[in-house]
């Protein structure tokens, strides 16, 4: 990931700061940075979002084509990841640099998103073993500044909110044939639940006690990580250890528990944004790139 | 913004940032139009930094070069600068470049230290040529850096601060802003040798914290920074928990008071 220098005396001082459970910015350990959060910024998909958390800027787009389903889930639909590192992040991801960590995102987001009950998959079938929605998910990272997962997360789960596909309807021809037909009205069309979407919290280890929201400072002064991908009724999909550094079994143990409580509210306050958008309906002023 | 149109007519001297359009002046670059008698420019809101002689600056060692005490110091955020250092080595003593100090130099500052230190001269090509010839700078230990744009810091008389609220600040003209806990004794000043590894009190690291987020908030809102108005904002925050300062609203009623508390100062 993109990183910053440090010098000693920096470290040590965010060290002892978290240790007394006061952050640089004045954050408890367990305090996410004001977020903000827009939907549909991008006119020609089935749903889009944009995060800005701190300086980390991500935005998500969905498209939904139609495609044959896979051999072995005839009848069910299926999401396909594909994350971006734009060079306008850091330079670090010039040219192909940025491959590397895009890979390595997008594979979390699939092990993420496995568990079947995140999505109802079977909501995306059009005819079995022959036609179904794949989901395209397309991520780009606009501006890295620490923790991407958790920002990159929260935008999928909005961007899938507010995505739409319209509704078709299976036709019988003659000759045994099937003809689909798209419905004519573009607001006809059906919404995913994204109840059981998972967000991902990341939880960096910084001495003896763990941060949820890392800056890139922070980052630089963590030697462990542990992701874990937890729903909105606390039930993780998946986990995932990253960093140099080592991890003690109670650690995690801790890191899970603050990562479930921690992960809830943000499912809570996540919907509440995504609702409030939603009444304001056509009326929302967007501010999209220009605000 | 750029294509305004400034002024018309003629009369004018025009300076920097603008440009001549059908008899009248425009605007080239985002940013507030001054007049000094005649002279009218556009001051630009966000610049790179071009160094000043005499100007104080906060800099991160990036890489070393190894032969003739070079060392390549981030004045500014991705951009890097040559510069020759003149320092103050253990001991007191005042050396120039000898091959002993470069080996001693070696040892004392790392990639990714943090130094303050004055401008003594500017090449033509860009190069910055740094002293740290007194004892006031130096490398720099515990504290927190905040990075702005250049122009939002204002030109004053010094530019190292011991805030009455508990905590020293040294705005560097290059928009690296070091906050750091005052140090008691006043020999042990911030660019000493051997860095202070204690644990800083929970005191201090408040009062560190609620500048830091001070100094974000009238950044966003784009104030000058200067003593007078990181402490005005300071205190116009107190009523607020340190992580609340940097939601909009309170950020934007906080900049409201502090610069009421400002133009009451003037007026």
């Amino acid at each position: 990931m993109a990183s910053v220098v440090l010098s000693e005396a920096e470290k040590l001082y965010i060290v002892h700061g978290v240790q007394e459970d006061l952050r640089v910015d004045g954050r408890g350990c367990e305090d996410y940075r004001c977020a903000e959060v827009e939907t549909d910024v991008v006119s020609n998909t089935s749903g889009s979002a944009r995060v800005k958390l701190g300086h980390t800027d991500i935005l998500v787009g969905v498209k939904a084509e139609m495609g044959a389903p896979k051999l072995e889930k005839p009848d069910e639909g299926y999401l396909e990841f594909f994350v971006d590192c734009s060079a306008n992040a850091t330079p670090e991801f010039e040219g192909r640099g940025g491959e590397e960590l895009g890979t390595e995102i997008a594979n979390t987001l699939y092990r993420a998103f496995s568990s079947e009950s995140c999505i109802d998959l079977k909501s995306l079938c059009i005819n079995p073993r022959e036609h179904c929605w794949v989901l395209y998910v397309d991520v780009l990272l606009l501006e890295c500044g620490g923790n991407l997962f958790d920002a990159i997360s929260l935008a999928v789960k909005a961007a899938l909110f507010n995505t739409r596909i319209p509704k078709v309807r299976v036709l019988e021809v003659e000759e045994g044939s099937k003809e689909i037909e798209l419905s004519d009205d573009p607001y006809d069309c059906i919404r995913l639940n994204v109840d059981e979407v998972p967000c991902i919290v990341t939880l960096s280890k910084i001495g003896y006690r763990h941060v949820v929201d890392a800056t890139l400072q922070e980052e630089a002064c963590s030697l462990a990580s542990l992701l874990i991908s937890v729903t909105s009724k606390g039930a993780l999909t998946c986990m995932k250890k990253v960093g140099k550094g080592s991890l003690d079994p109670e650690s995690i143990f801790e890191m899970m528990e603050t990562g479930k409580r921690v992960g809830k509210s943000l499912h809570t306050s996540l919907q509440k944004i995504l609702d409030e958008e939603e009444s304001l309906g056509t009326t929302r002023q967007k501010v999209g790139f220009l605000g | 913004a750029p294509g305004d149109i400034i002024a018309a007519g003629t009369g004018y001297m025009r300076g920097h940032g603008t440009y001549v359009e059908d008899e009248k002046l425009v605007a080239s670059v985002a940013g507030v139009v001054e007049r000094v008698n005649k002279l009218v420019y556009v001051k630009a809101l966000k610049t790179r930094y071009n160094g000043e002689v005499g100007d104080i600056v906060v800099g991160r060692i990036t890489e070393r070069l190894c032969w003739k005490a070079k060392l390549l110091l981030q004045i500014y955020s991705f951009e890097q600068v040559h510069f020759f250092l003149s320092m103050n080595l253990p001991g007191g003593e005042l050396r120039r470049r000898s091959a002993e100090d470069e080996l001693a130099m070696r040892d004392y500052l790392q990639e990714g230290d943090l130094i303050s230190a004055e401008v003594q001269s500017v090449f033509s090509d860009g190069a910055v040529s740094l002293h740290t010839r007194s004892l006031k700078y130096g490398k720099l230990g515990q504290g927190v850096l905040v990075q702005v744009s250049p122009s939002l810091v204002k030109r004053q008389k010094t530019h190292f601060h011991d805030l009455p609220c508990g905590a020293s600040v040294i705005l560097g003209n290059n928009g690296f802003i070091w906050i750091y806990p005052t140090p008691e004794q006043k020999d042990e000043e911030a660019g000493g040798f051997t860095t202070n590894l204690e644990p800083v009190p929970l005191s201090d690291r408040e009062v560190i914290s609620r500048l830091r987020n001070c100094i974000v908030a009238l950044v966003t809102q784009k104030l000058m920074l200067f003593d007078t108005s990181i402490l005005y904002c300071y205190e116009a925050s107190l009523p607020h928990q340190i992580k609340d300062i940097l939601k909009p609203e309170v950020m934007e009623e906080i900049v409201l008071e502090t610069r009421q508390r400002l133009l009451d100062l003037e007026g």
